[in-house]
Formats: C-alpha cells, structure tokens, sequence
C-alpha cells in the first residue's frame, strides 16, 4: 500500500502469543525447543521485546484435555502458572506488556485483583488480564467450587467478577502512603482500599492490601465474536480478539464492534481490535507458499486428522485410514462429547450437516481424511515473503480491518525470531511501527489512558466487561 | 530441567538433621522488617517497598551471605496490631504484594538461593498453587519452596465470602471454641498439601517422548490422575504443569505449641521444613521431642525434616547499640516489642553462640527475622555469617544449584512413577 498524502498513517498494534497448547504448535520440528523450561519464555519475551512489540500474550487451560476419556497425547501438554511465569518475565524485559489468560469461573475476585495488582507493581505497569470464563464440571473437579456453572450464570459471575475487581482496584487512591519517617505517619487515610461489594455472585468487603498500581488497574482483553461479547467488550475492555481469514470479513468486524463503542459514551481509540495471527515467512512468496504446506502437513499427521473428525463425528474413529475416504457412518448426535477441556469443538453446531458438507468436498477434490482436515482447517494467516507479509498486515491495518494482530508462531521458542528481524525492519521503514518505546507502561503503548485515580465508592462500576469463551 | 541434586561432600553429613557443628540459615522478609516500627529507621527504603528493585535487592544481598533461603512473608488482609482484626492505624506500614510473585520476579535476578513464599491455604486453591510453586521451581531452576500458613482472621474471611469465623482474642486461643476452629484449619492444610505434593508428582519426569513415529507428544501412561476426596476439598488432576525440576518443591509451616497439638502435627505430616519458636535450648530439646513425635507417628520417622528455630534479631556490633536501637524503636512504635518467637538483641558473636547452643538441642537451622531489614539483614550476612565462617559452622560457598540441594534433601522419585514401574 502506497503512502497517502491525505490521511495519516496508523500505527500497527503488534504482540506475540507464546505457541502452546493446540496442534499450530509443531513440536516434531528439530528447532523447536522446550515449551516449559523458563529459558523458552525469555527468549521468546526478548525476542518481542527487541521488536518493540506491544506485550507478550499467555493462553490459559485449567485440566489436561482428553479424547474418548483419554488424555489428548498428540499436541504440546503442559504449561506453566499464567502469574507466576508472566512475573518471572518482568525480571527479563523493559517495555514489554505481560498479557495473562485467568479465569473467572475457579477464581476468586480479591486474589485475582491482588496477584493482577501485585504483577502491575513488579513489572512497573506492565499487565494486562484476558479475562475468560470456564463452563464445565470437567474443569471443575480440579476446583474447590467444583460442580457445574449455568451458561447464563457463568457469564454473569464473569461480569461481576470484572466490576469487582475493578472496585478493588480503584479502593486505593494512590496518595494514601505517605511514608513520613520523621512524622512516623505511613498512611494518609486508615480506611485505604475499604470495599464493600454485594451482588448476584459475591459479597464480600474489607480493605484490599494491594495499593493503587502504576496503571491503576490492568489492561483488560477480550475474546470472543458473538453478538453478546462483541456488547460487552465495546462498553468496558481495552483490546478485544477476533478471528477472520478476509479482509472483508475483518472490517466488517470491525466496522460493528467500533460502532458500538460511542453509545457506551467511548470513542474509536478506546477498544484496539487485535485478531490473532498466524504466519510463514521465506525468502520468496513461492518458497514460502510451499515452507506453509510443508509446516500444515506436519501440524495435521495421520493421527491428527482422525482425532479432529472425531469432534465433528463424536465417535471413535480410530479404525480409520487418515489416507483413506471419510466415514460413510452418520455422526453420533447424542448428548456425551468424545472431546472434553476444548473450546473449538462447539463450532459443529450441526454435525450432519458437516459431516455431509466434507464428504462431498472430500469426493470432489479426491481428498483422504487428511486432506479433508488439512484443507478445511486453519489457514496461516499471512504467508510470504518478509515485504509481502509486511505489505498485508500494513494494508489489513489502514483499511480499518484490525488495529494490529497478536502473532502466533509454530515453533517455539525461536518461531518470532525471523518475523522481528525481517518484516519489522520494513514496517518502521513505512512508518508504521514504532522504533523506540515512547512511553513505559503498556497503557502508553497502546495508547490507552491511565483510568482516573481518586475513585473511592463502594456504588459498583458501571456496567463492565464480562468475560466469553475459554481459549 | 536441572538435573538431580547431588548431596555435596562438603556437607558434613548424610543426614541433615543429625546434628553437627554446620547449621542452616534463612531470613524471613516482611516489609521494612518485623519490628512495626521499622520503617522509620534510616535504611529502611519505606516508599520503595512496592516495587520490584526493593524486594531484588533484599534477595540478592541475602543470596551474597550464602543463606540456604529467604521465606516471604504474606497475608490476605492489610497488617494490623490486633491479633484477628483489622485496625486503624496509621503509623505503622500497611499493604503488601503478592509473596508468590515477588519470589518469581527476583528468580531471574539470583542464582543460589532458595526461595520460599508464604501460601495460605485457608482460601486459595491447592491446583492454582501447585501450578504456582512449580513455575517457580522452573524460573529459579530448582530453587522453589512454600510456606503453607492458615489465617482464622475474620477479615479476610470476608475478602472471599465464602466462610466466616469466631472473634476472639489472643487469651481465647485455648477455649473449645477456638481450639476446634485451628485444628480445623490445621487439617485441612494437611490436606491442602497432600493434593500440592500430589499434583507436583502427577507428572512422571519422562513424560514428555515427543515420539515422531507415533506422533505422540506425551506418554499418557506417565500421567496420572491424583483423585483426591477429602474432607475440605476433591481435586482430580493431573497438573496442567508438568513435574518440576526439584521433583519436590520444599515444603515448610510455622508450628507453635498448643494444647491441640495440631499445628506440630502439621509439620510432622507434610513439611521439609518447620519453623518452630524455641525461648531457649531445654525448650529446643522438649520442641524437638515434640515434633519429631509427632513425625514418627505420621510414619515419617526415616525421611529429613528439618527443624529450624525462629528468631526476631537486632544485630549491631556493639551490644549496647543493639540494645538502644530497640529502645529507640519501641519507644517510636509506643509499647515494647514482642513476639511470638524470641527476640535477640546483641552482637553476631553472641548471636552466633545462641544459634550454636540451639544447634545443639537438636534444630538443624535458623530463620532469622530481621528487626528492620535494611539494618540487621547486612548484619547477618556481614557480620553473623563471616562469624559463623571462622568457627567452621556455615558454608563458605554454595556447594549446589537446589533448595534441595543445599539442604542435603535428595530429589524424590515420583510417588505414581514408583508404583507404576513397580
């Protein structure tokens, strides 16, 4: 996209998601290296941080996914505490926001805003929370709250708990601590972080023993597409996540959700809309075209692809040729899931009509099992040579499709290493991407306001940002 | 991941807590220090006490005397002067961070020393904290430990909503009332960290094969549901976090004696380590009696626990100035200091002699609580440590890379991992 003399340049919003726990991540790959040794999320923080990315992202899963009551072997298992590890990193990075993944459904308000203010403290106001909620008694069972959460309750303890949090962020001013040494007086005002709180879900009160962090409160993020949470995002959250393959798509997206933000009493610079990203970058669109297959080919083996027909089959098909035609058995419409602890699985909301749809898809293309998946699966979103990727992203960024994307690597932990020395360099030569850090918090990154200070009552928020669907 | 510690010839001995000339040292860290008003000495630092250079610094000048590790202190509710409830002072220092995330941050910074944060298990979940414990064995390589702690205070009780308890005063800790409520509390810390030790094993440590041929990431048969059911709480497990480098973070709880006996229980149940409060050496030995009774019935009797005595320390080379500190402090603070455990007021010579005496009642160790940090924690690894050093009775270099290691604990094998192969 060439320059316009008429409109100035917007500046492109960049993170990076560290590669976890899903089948993008290709953990056969001779590069990729430990997903849990501390030294990969160092390395993958300085990286982003070399790049003067905005923040690193942390996903969040709180029971080991399973398969026809099996735990799921073939993708990345295991990762670490979201807190702890995004703590751990503040030691090794400036500038870099820290992005965690906590749940709202096995948590409680005051030790999330506690460990969320505590982390805005240690990293000198970098945090930031993605707020998701969990629906199931499978997660449950690892949880003192146990048990099963309604839809409609999961979304309103979601709520609550946010506004909540929110009122224990704003009990301290952040003028309470005097620290005179010679006066021996420490606090300004006895009652510092007083709180009362009686709602739907919570009712609770006392002092919060946090006080008022560098930005107040943590940047708040938001998942999810649907018409509720596209509301819910546009009145309260700081950056919202989508997920579209076109540019079309994209600006529809965000043509609604920008819309919705000025009869919340906000403008178009308070919600950055940030899709998650995938991408292949060689040093040809051609080599890159075929790097892509070569890297689809191995996030779909055999074994794969027959585990990802079963989410739409919901039936054992391990007698199956991944190489061989698909099923001409019906899919099990029954109430049982074959695969528990995993969002995406939801998508099928008709699995007849799936399952009928991939067959002749299947016929048509002469397509096996593995084909079918490959073919029907997760593009990388932008594919190419380091001028091509940068042209895109830079072209989905100024026609309003996104206000930046958050990228999701396949190989951990080097998997950013060639996107930051290469399409970055171009993006700051249009002058697009910064080339310094100007500010120090995340909240000046990505050019939100530090929340006003001095908010002392214990009247709830307004409406705030409820959560949606776990990763 | 680390590889397993091994015991360094340089220890005197197999045994940890068999006793020898050589102890073990840890400071606990608590704000600007534990006497209240401590804050407004000099090298107190009082407005940086929320930032991340604050807590690093501590650590690192910790880490420079060679200590086996400090323990951060924690609670769910601003300090106070009352022993249950909140007050209203605004004299002495309020407010603290999160004790899990201050150990995570300084990790990076340091590379000997153990790090140990104070967890209550009252009101938080024994999977987030498993998962917590273990990062932070894998941002420190192997140097992670907790202090398990549970809180009666109604106040932050109220924080969560979801349970209330008694008032009462420190004259009321042994009415039936009370006494039930503790060894309630107490129980289900036991049970709070069985599940933590579960899930930290629930992972075998090969259970990661990234086997190509199969395309299988993990072996599932090396990960094994825990299926806890207790009184308190069910968890199912496994961990989402896969086992960490020290097998076993350290284990460690403040136990005081009480008629119930359920916090000394405690200990002997589930801890590596217990802090225990001794006034002088005849009540080290009947301490030690105590507890280790209470570990042979847990049928522990044959694995380490170490027993380290608590003291609050104003150190100053000359006792006189130690003496006048304290004076200076009580009379900023308005009333006389005490403590739960004993307070030392002297020179590192006699404090050295004390702990050397102790030592010999049978504490295998010393977590000192320094009046003000910013004072007493140089004193202790300027002055106390070179002391200790001259009489052959600590360290002169870090002789391993684990909190398990530097306390001559082996690497356990996994408890399902045993009986899986079995």
């Amino acid at each position: 996209m060439s320059k316009s003399p008429d409109k100035p340049l917007k500046q492109i919003h960049l993170a990076a998601h560290f590669p976890g726990v899903n089948n993008t991540t290709v953990w056969s790959d001779p590069e990729a290296g430990s997903h849990i040794e501390f030294s990969s999320f160092a390395h993958f923080a300085r990286t982003a941080e070399r790049a003067k990315f905005d923040f690193l992202f942390l996903a969040e899963g709180l029971r080991l996914r399973e398969q026809g009551g099996k735990i799921y072997d073939l993708d990345v298992v295991g990762r670490p505490d979201t807190f702890a590890v995004l703590t751990a990193l503040a030691a090794v990075t400036e500038h870099l926001g820290l992005t965690g993944t906590i749940n709202s459904t096995f948590n409680e308000p005051y030790e999330v805003a506690r460990q969320f203010a505590s982390l805005d403290h240690l990293s000198g106001g970098r945090a930031a929370w993605n707020v998701v909620t969990s629906w199931d008694s499978f997660t449950g069972e690892n949880f003192r709250r146990g048990g099963f959460l309604p839809q409609e309750e999961r979304y309103s303890r979601a709520k609550e708990f946010l506004s909540t949090a929110g009122e224990l962020f704003d009990s301290w001013r952040g003028d309470e601590i005097v620290a005179d040494q010679e006066t021996g007086t420490f606090l300004r005002d006895a009652r510092a972080g007083s709180f009362v709180h009686q709602g739907q879900h919570f009712d609770i009160q006392g002092q919060f023993n946090v006080p008022r962090s560098p930005q107040g409160r943590p940047v708040i993020f938001q998942a999810g597409d649907s018409d509720e949470g596209r509301e819910f995002a546009a009145a309260g959250a700081d950056a919202i996540f989508s997920r579209y393959s076109t540019l079309d798509e994209g600006q529809a997206f965000y043509t609604d959700v920008k819309g919705r933000l000025a009869r919340h009493g906000r403008t178009h610079d308070q919600l950055l809309i940030l899709p998650a990203a995938t991408f292949v970058i060689a040093d040809t669109d051609a080599e890159a075209e075929e790097l892509s297959r070569e890297v689809r080919r191995k996030q779909v083996s055999g074994a794969t692809a027959i585990k990802h027909l079963e989410f739409v089959w919901n039936r054992d098909l391990s007698a199956y040729d991944p190489e061989g035609p698909l099923p001409d058995i019906d899919p099990d419409v029954g109430e049982h899931t074959i695969a528990r602890g995993r969002a995406q699985v939801r998508m099928y909301r008709d699995p007849l009509a799936t399952a009928r749809e991939w067959r002749e898809l299947a016929a048509a293309n002469k397509w096996s099992i593995r084909d079918l998946v490959i073919e029907t699966g997760n593009r990388q979103s932008f594919v190419g040579s380091p001028a091509t990727v940068a042209e895109t992203i830079n072209t989905f960024v100024q026609a309003d499709a996104s206000d930046g994307f958050i990228l999701v690597p396949h190989i951990t932990p080097g998997g950013l290493d060639a996107f930051a020395d290469t399409v970055v360099p171009l993006l700051q030569e249009r002058g697009v991407f910064r080339t310094e850090y100007e500010g120090t918090t995340l909240r000046d990154h990505l050019g939100l306001a530090h929340p006003d200070a001095g908010v002392r009552t214990s009247e709830p928020e307004p409406e705030s940002v409820p959560a949606s669907a776990g990763h | 991941m680390s590889s397993s510690p091994s015991p360094s010839s340089a220890l005197p001995s197999s045994d940890p807590t068999a006793p020898s000339a050589a102890l073990h040292l840890a400071v606990a860290l608590d704000g600007a220090g534990w006497h209240p008003a401590a804050w407004r000495e000099p090298a107190a630092r009082p407005r940086e006490l929320f930032t991340a250079r604050y807590w690093a610094d501590l650590v690192t000048e910790a880490e420079r005397g060679l200590l086996d590790f400090v323990t951060i202190e924690d609670a769910l509710g601003l300090q106070s002067s009352h022993f249950t409830e909140p007050d209203e002072r605004t004299d002495q220092l309020r407010g603290r961070l999160d004790a899990v995330l201050i150990a995570a941050r300084v990790a990076p910074l340091t590379s000997h020393i153990g790090l140990v944060p104070t967890v209550v298990a009252t009101h938080t979940e024994p999977f987030h904290i498993s998962k917590a414990i273990a990062t932070l064995d894998y941002v420190s390589t192997g140097r992670a430990g907790l202090r398990v702690q549970v809180s009666a205070r109604r106040n932050e009780a109220a924080h969560f909503g979801r349970r209330t308890f008694p008032a009462f005063r420190f004259e009321d800790l042994e009415s039936p009332a009370v006494r039930e409520l503790a060894a309630d509390l107490f129980d289900e810390a036991a049970d709070y960290v069985e599940v933590v030790r579960r899930l930290w094993d629930s992972w075998d440590d090969d259970a990661e094969i990234r086997d190509v041929a199969t395309g299988r990431f993990i072996d599932r048969d090396k990960l094994h549901y825990i299926d806890f059911e207790g009184k308190y709480f069910s968890v199912k497990g496994p961990s989402i976090t896969p086992r960490p480098p020290q097998g076993q973070p350290v284990v460690s709880a403040l136990a005081h004696e009480t008629s119930t006996g359920a916090p000394f229980r405690l200990i002997g149940r589930s801890a590596d380590i217990g802090y225990v409060t001794p006034r002088d050496a005849r009540h080290a030995r009947a301490v030690v009696t105590a507890v280790r009774a209470e570990q042979d019935a847990a049928g522990r009797a044959d694995e380490p626990l170490h027993l380290f005595g608590d003291l609050v320390v104003f150190l100053d080379d000359d006792p006189a100035a130690a003496r006048a500190r304290r004076e200076r402090l009580d009379a900023l603070a308005g009333h006389p200091y005490t403590s739960d455990a004993r307070v030392f007021t002297g020179t590192p010579a006699q404090l050295a002699d004390l702990l050397q005496e102790l030592r010999q009642a049978g504490l295998t160790g010393f977590r000192l609580r320094p009046a003000v940090i910013g004072h007493d924690l140089p004193a202790i690894t300027r002055g106390l440590v070179p002391e200790l050093q001259r009489r052959g009775a600590f360290r002169h270099a870090y002789e391993a890379d684990t909190l398990r290691g530097l306390l001559g604990l082996a690497r356990p094998a996994g408890r399902y991992a045993a009986t899986a192969t079995a």
